[in-house]
């Protein structure tokens, strides 16, 4: 059995304009029920099955079942919970399921820096799932979670689009689309949206994305290692060619999770809103990875400056706010990867926060005559946009193959 | 009500009540509060109105202007 799989063909999700085809012909049936006013539930999770096994079949079959384990795993955290939540509410015990819904992925992330390979534990996805699960946990305790099966639950862990990259749903939000089916016109409206998606994701990631990843980035990366300084002209032309790479990569990508979802008729979170417009850095995180800058704003963020104040830890109200700030991105550093230029990456923008908040409230008491204008506007976004290019080159981990070639 | 509800706020942000004047402005895109102001907020309304108001439960959407605060402040008094 496990050899048959092995052998089978594995299609990456999205990865070439093949795929589209093969599931939008599937996906199609769906589309039809949708505009009908049906959901056809059976068919869904048939199809769901189809595309998640040719995910994880041929070379990454062991992946495929490192993922049946880990969703049964969270499945059961999940239901007994949710179980044990009807009853009692002890911190003790939340704190206990949260972690424990956590521990794969920290196992996961920790093996590579601590044995030199990756877990047989790891899949693909496994970090955004975490996050799907914990949230859940979460929003159980918060009594929030009311209407919740096992099934119901898979299916929002499952759910096709989004399982390996994101945008990261939460469970109230996707079951509330996923049990109504939307009206005609609603429906269209979406179908509508996600061709346009569907459309600006190919341009995003096969065109533009493609040019700077595949064709400028690997030309400035040649010539900044032959450098005998880190800091060249050809590293900062890694810097842009990453950065506008990273942005056009993981939005096209984006897009196409979005747009499959419209599809089936699931309003799946918008992960990237123009964020080389932002005008400064807390602005920014409201416009990148949004699914992931809000999960840990809403879960992380707000949960300790909420029990912070309550338990009166902090004199300061801007102690905490910065404290908050660092242990937040500090946290998103890890998430990423232990390796040192993920974790100064959260510390940085960690510090940035910590920062343009200092700066805002400066501005307010000291500067209110501070004239505002095009021009000022201007300056602030460029400021911005050169300060995340440079964090995304730490990020990249382009400077740890420059130092290492040295 | 929607005095109080001004003061809270204006203890949250660290502004005057004068910049709440308008009950309809979004004051999440008017930059007026932030994650953590909207914290101070909702540990406000919570000792002003006795009500428990869960952070899961702040959806911004729902919580974006003073009229929708009070809103919701009184279905919450009620439930």
């Amino acid at each position: 059995m496990i050899n048959w799989i092995a052998s089978l063909p594995n299609f990456s999700a999205y990865g070439t304009p093949m795929y589209f085809c093969y599931l939008i012909l599937a996906i199609l049936p769906l589309g039809i029920g949708l505009y009908f006013g049906k959901r056809f539930s059976w068919y869904e999770a048939l199809i769901s099955f189809i595309f998640i096994f040719l995910m994880f079949d041929g070379d990454s079959w062991q992946q495929g079942i490192s993922l049946i384990a880990y969703v049964i795993w969270e499945t059961c955290l999940v239901m007994y919970y949710h179980h044990y939540r009807q009853s009692a509410n002890s911190a003790g015990i939340f704190y206990l399921f949260t972690a424990l819904s956590i521990i794969p992925l920290v196992i996961v992330k920790l093996t590579p820096a601590m044995v030199g390979h990756n877990s047989l534990l790891g899949f693909l996805g496994i970090s955004y799932l975490t996050f799907r699960a914990a949230g859940t946990i979460i929003e159980t305790r918060d009594g929030m979670v009311k209407d919740i099966s096992a099934w119901k639950f898979i299916r929002f862990m499952l759910f096709m689009p989004t399982l390996t990259s994101g945008p990261i749903d939460r469970y109230r939000r996707f079951s509330k689309d996923y049990q109504k089916v939307p009206s005609r016109d609603a429906y269209l409206a979406l179908v509508n949206k996600g061709i346009f998606y569907l459309f600006l994701g190919f341009l995003y990631k096969f065109v533009i994305g493609y040019f700077f990843g595949q064709y400028f980035l690997p030309h400035f990366e040649k010539t900044a290692l032959l450098q005998p300084h880190m800091i060249s002209w050809s590293m900062v032309g890694v810097m842009y060619t990453y950065g506008l790479y990273l942005f056009f990569d993981f939005a096209g990508y984006s897009l196409f999770a979005v747009a499959i979802s419209y599809f089936m008729g699931v309003k799946s979170p918008m992960n990237f809103n123009q964020p080389f417009k932002s005008k400064n850095i807390k602005e920014f995180w409201n416009r990148w990875h949004i699914s992931l800058s809000f999960w840990f704003r809403d879960y992380i963020f707000m949960r300790f400056v909420f029990l912070a104040t309550k338990k009166r830890w902090f004199k300061n109200r801007n102690a905490l706010s910065s404290t908050a700030y660092m242990l937040n991105m500090t946290l998103m550093g890890f998430w990423h990867g232990i390796t040192w230029y993920y974790i100064l990456y959260g510390i940085v923008h960690g510090l940035a926060l910590v920062t343009n908040d200092w700066w805002l409230r400066y501005k307010r008491k000291h500067l209110p005559n501070l004239p505002h204008n095009k021009l000022t506007t201007g300056v602030a976004i460029f400021i911005t946009f050169n300060f995340v290019m440079v964090t995304f080159l730490i990020f990249s981990g382009f400077l740890n193959t420059y130092l290492l070639s040295k | 009500m929607q005095e109080q509800i001004i003061n809270i706020l204006a203890d949250a942000t660290g502004r005057d009540a004068s910049d709440f004047s308008d009950a309809s402005q979004d004051l999440f895109t008017s930059g007026l509060l932030d994650s953590m102001a909207t914290v101070s907020l909702l540990l406000g309304l919570q000792d002003a109105f006795d009500i428990q108001v869960p952070v899961s439960e702040f959806d911004r959407s729902q919580w974006n202007t003073i009229e929708k605060i009070e809103q919701r402040v009184k279905e919450l008094q009620n439930a």
